[in-house]
């Protein structure tokens, strides 16, 4: 590996490139699903691929190759060069660097157990044996169950003299119960959606989230769902459980905060920022117990690493501190844009094949003091309490958003009540985020990982993380996703 | 790129060694992409990408039990020990009880090839897309706006082989651009946004500048928002809008949905649910449609009316909702073992004759909208979806453009959208952000659901 990338840097110094860096990508990857009991996906496999990022007269190239000869190797530079010359002839501005240490480092991510030798068969057994549970429910009709596990081993080098060797593995399990009738159709999901929890971790994140244990209350909320009264349109009290919430994080303050949408590189397709840099330090985004960090230094959590895909190493840098707006999300070049000192270090690209983009880490919101749900829901005379994402959607800016669970409780008098159907939540996200006012401790905290983030054009879809404690907005708007 | 002879090998070396290793049915699927991206934001290029990519994938079938793996490592001994792993992954697997064997060769007179190759979009350069985004931003900078947009051009393969002795090929190229344009009122400091996007197998189709002036327009007649309440409106629906709406409805067609009973037409095919006026046929052989003409197991996509004046006329199926529902394979199969289980790749949804400027003529008080936006099904029994509108949404009154207004998010059930089609455009190669690229008109809506509207 070593040889091939400083093969790379050296082909992109004699054609004149005045920066060069290289990864050299290993990925191991199996990706499992059933429905009911048969296995519906079984995707295994692996990929290896070098892609070289060069600067020449300030323009961006970048090429790959998944041949690791150094003709190939250099054939590859030479694509690369020859995108950065193209791209230098229609600039803006020179492509600037933000300062960094050079780095020689190795990095591991945190796993008790090697999914990979773990066999398939006990992989399979156990989404097999939730499907026959649930199944066993009367009134489903149907069961998936998914897992994942990616191995990665990185060399990233660059001729700022970094050298950084990286190892991740990320695991994934989840389940899904649904339940359809001449009229509706129904699903849970455990422990997320979107395929369940995602972390960097080995096999034991399956023991953690004992899928059979859930089996067969997910199975009974579906059927139970199909009668359940719907969620009704109103001004209300919200809970949020800690995934939903999680991506509530990621939709509007995840994206919001990334600098090269707020400083217009990504209009064209993902979308702009409400949040200018004029707004920096001045804007009350939310609440005064609102502290939004983003942190890829975070033990196992989904958007952890060592260094990220420019080099720049892992770091934990506030994104709202006590409501108020203080930080982005930035590379090595839009940090200079803004007078930044030093990236933040959120720039990283889905594979070898595509270049880096800035991407959230683990955008977190810090626990508060509200103590467990229990309390909250007892602190909290009407409302209504959602858990799990359905449906998901909001604006090019981030202000104006619509989240649907897969299930929602009525909340009377401190206490959980009626199990409601089609639940829905809106509102704009400045507001929303001002409406906080109670915030669950750190015994409920969860570093949830969100795995299908999508950016970029080519889209490249991004493993993220947000850790989450359940809390409560006052005020919203809910119930409006089915009127009209 | 990866030629047919050059596909061949590679498959016949994985289909040879699984016969050695005494397989009872083996396949591989050879995927190779070759498609640069240029980027421009702010007017000036932010990124610029030549990735190359050739992928093997093998299916390996013995004792009732079947594996797939994949891998980028093609060289002869990787794609023996692909084979070996393949076999191994399949032991440890439950007998798939479902599982049909390999698809067989099909008769001379069904198969039928399509040509979507271009020898000029392949080869378009790194210059060459510098040079047109050159000709973008200086529309942008001759009208005081700001240009974001990607140009991409490039070739795919793919390639599928079975121990039937099946085998399909298929390269094309592929041009796509996109443009948004940025104006910012000199008066006010208010932005407003004008978006385009083309899509062809032939660069030649791309005239960016004209691309870049229909954005730009846009973006322009579009200045100083207004804000309008949300309610029940007539809308009319540029095709991208109409395409990236109505591609939440398409897995509904599909066996596998209705195996798992999750379809919106559930025991209704054959019945009439929307409007007479609507017509929908998934057509791989259309002049204006792009893709492999074979499905996931190498079978001939074939034509298959799913909208008949209103009534949901057929399903798509792959050779395993076939099976379980009774039908014959349509060629619509994604790469076994599939939780998806097919997909209408190929939509064109039939047109009429009413241009967009007599959908406005005829319009007293309605929206025109450019495109949709993060667009997610809410309901999967009603159909309803929600999502944003964006880059050009425009209020019309009395049969003309009064003005642009504040994007609104919409809740809005596509069947009952369907019920209330009142006009419909020529159908054009559209290209949109949320569905594959299709064949679709404009459309003119009655009762289109605005649930709110946001802050620009």
């Amino acid at each position: 590996m070593q040889e091939i990338a400083q093969h790379a840097l050296d082909v992109a110094v004699g054609l004149g490139a005045s920066y060069a860096d290289v990864r050299v990508i290993e990925q191991e990857f199996q990706y499992l699903g059933t429905k009911n009991q048969t296995v519906s996906r079984l995707d295994l496999g692996s990929s290896e691929g070098v892609g070289i990022r060069v600067l020449f007269n300030g323009g961006w190239g970048f090429a790959s190759t998944q041949y690791t000869t150094k003709k190939a190797i250099t054939e590859a530079t030479r694509r690369a060069v020859a995108t950065a010359k193209a791209s230098a002839t229609v600039l803006a501005r020179p492509v600037q660097l933000a300062p960094e240490p050079a780095y020689n480092a190795q990095w591991v991510s945190p796993y008790a157990m090697d999914p990979f030798t773990i066999n398939l068969e006990t992989k399979l057994a156990v989404l097999l044996e939730a499907a026959r549970i649930i199944r066993a429910v009367k009134g489903t009709t149907m069961a998936q169950g998914s897992m994942s596990f990616i191995r990665e081993k990185k060399l990233f080098v660059s001729t700022f003299g970094t050298n950084v060797h990286q190892t991740s593995i990320r695991s994934s399990c989840g389940i899904e119960a649904h339940a359809t009738d001449a009229h509706d159709r129904q699903k849970r999901s455990y422990p997320s959606s979107f395929g369940g929890q995602h972390a960097l971790a080995g096999w034991e994140l399956v023991a953690q989230w004992d899928l059979l244990a859930h089996a067969q209350r997910i199975g009974e909320e579906a059927v139970a769902l199909l009668t359940a009264p719907p969620c009704p349109q109103a001004t209300t009290s919200l809970i949020l459980e800690g995934s939903q919430l999680g991506l509530q994080i990621h939709e509007s303050m995840g994206h919001p905060s990334e600098l090269d949408r707020a400083l217009g590189q990504e209009i064209n397709f993902a979308g702009a920022s409400f949040l200018t840099p004029d707004k920096l330090h001045s804007l009350q985004y939310g609440s005064s117990i609102v502290n939004l960090v983003a942190d890829a230094t975070a033990p196992g959590a989904l958007g952890s690493f060592g260094f990220d895909d420019e080099g720049v190493r892992a770091q934990r840098v506030f994104l709202v501190k006590d409501g108020k707006f203080c930080g982005y999300l930035s590379s090595r070049d839009t940090a200079q844009l803004i007078g930044l000192n030093r990236s933040g270090g959120m720039m990283r690209a889905e594979s070898w094949n595509v270049a880096p983009i800035i991407r959230m880490t683990n955008i977190s919101l810090m626990p508060g003091n509200a103590g467990s749900l229990d309390d909250l829901i007892g602190d909290t005379e009407d409302g209504i309490l959602m858990a799990t994402n359905k449906s998901w959607s909001i604006d090019q800016l981030r202000y104006n958003f619509q989240f649907s669970t897969e299930a929602g409780w009525e909340i009377k008098n401190g206490k959980r009540g009626r199990l409601l159907k089609n639940c829905s939540y809106g509102g704009i996200t400045p507001v929303f985020w001002n409406s906080c006012d109670a915030i669950c401790g750190p015994q409920q905290y969860v570093d949830w990982g969100v795995p299908n983030c999508g950016k970029g054009q080519p889209m490249q879809t991004m493993w993220t993380g947000h850790g989450a404690s359940p809390s409560r907005f006052r005020n919203v708007q809910v119930g409006m996703a089915h009127a009209g | 790129m990866i030629t047919e002879e050059k596909a061949k090998s590679l498959i016949n070396t994985a289909l040879q060694h699984g016969k050695r290793k005494k397989v009872d049915g083996i396949e591989a699927i050879v995927t190779a992409s070759d498609v640069a991206t240029s980027r421009f934001a702010n007017n000036g290029m932010t990124q610029n990408q030549s990735p190359q990519r050739i992928s093997i994938s093998v299916r390996v079938q013995k004792g009732g039990k079947q594996a797939r793996l994949t891998s980028d490592q093609i060289s002869p001994a990787g794609i023996r020990m692909l084979v070996e792993n393949a076999i191994t992954a399949a032991s440890f697997l439950e007998k798939d009880t479902d599982m049909l064997p390999m698809a067989k060769p099909e008769k001379r007179a069904i198969v039928r090839n399509v040509n979507r190759y271009d020898a000029r979009t392949a080869k378009f350069t790194p210059e060459q897309r510098a040079a047109a985004i050159s000709a973008m931003v200086k529309v942008a900078k001759e009208r005081s706006l700001t240009s974001a947009g990607v140009f991409a051009t490039g070739s795919s393969v793919e390639a599928i082989g079975n121990s039937e002795g099946l085998f399909r090929y298929h390269r094309e190229t592929s041009a796509e651009v996109s443009i948004t344009m940025l104006h910012v009122d000199a008066k006010t400091a208010i932005e407003s946004t004008g978006w385009a996007k083309l899509h062809s197998p032939h660069v030649a189709d791309i005239d960016a500048a004209s691309l870049a002036r229909r954005a730009a327009d846009k973006a322009v007649a579009s200045a100083n928002p207004a804000e309008v309440p949300p309610g029940k409106y007539t809308v009319i629906l540029e095709p991208p809008a109409v395409l990236d709406l109505l591609s939440y409805l398409w897995h509904d067609f599909t066996g596998t949905s209705h195996v798992d009973k999750l379809s919106a037409f559930l025991n209704k095919v054959g019945q009439k649910l929307v409007g007479d006026n609507v017509n929908v046929v998934d057509d791989p052989f259309h002049p204006m449609q792009a893709g492999a003409p074979f499905d996931g197991e190498g079978l001939q996509r074939q034509m298959m009316t799913l909208v008949d004046h209103g009534v949901i006329a057929n399903l798509v199926y792959g050779r395993r909702s076939a099976t379980k529902l009774g039908a014959a394979p349509t060629g619509h199969g994604m790469p076994e073992p599939s939780a998806e289980g097919e997909h209408p790749m190929n939509i064109v949804v039939a047109g009429g004759n009413t241009s967009l400027d007599e959908m406005i003529r005829s319009t007293e008080r309605g929206v025109l909208l450019t495109r949709v936006w993060y667009v997610r099904e809410v309901d999967p029994t009603t159909k309803i979806v929600t999502g944003m509108t964006r880059d050009g949404t425009f209020l019309i009154e009395n049969g003309v453009i009064t003005s642009g207004i504040r994007n609104f998010r919409f809740n809005q059930g596509l069947i009952d959208m369907l019920n209330n089609v009142v006009a419909l455009g020529p159908p054009e190669r559209t290209a949109g952000e949320e569905g594959i690229p299709a064949v679709i008109p404009a459309m003119k809506l009655n009762n289109f659901n605005f649930a709110s509207v946001t802050r620009f």
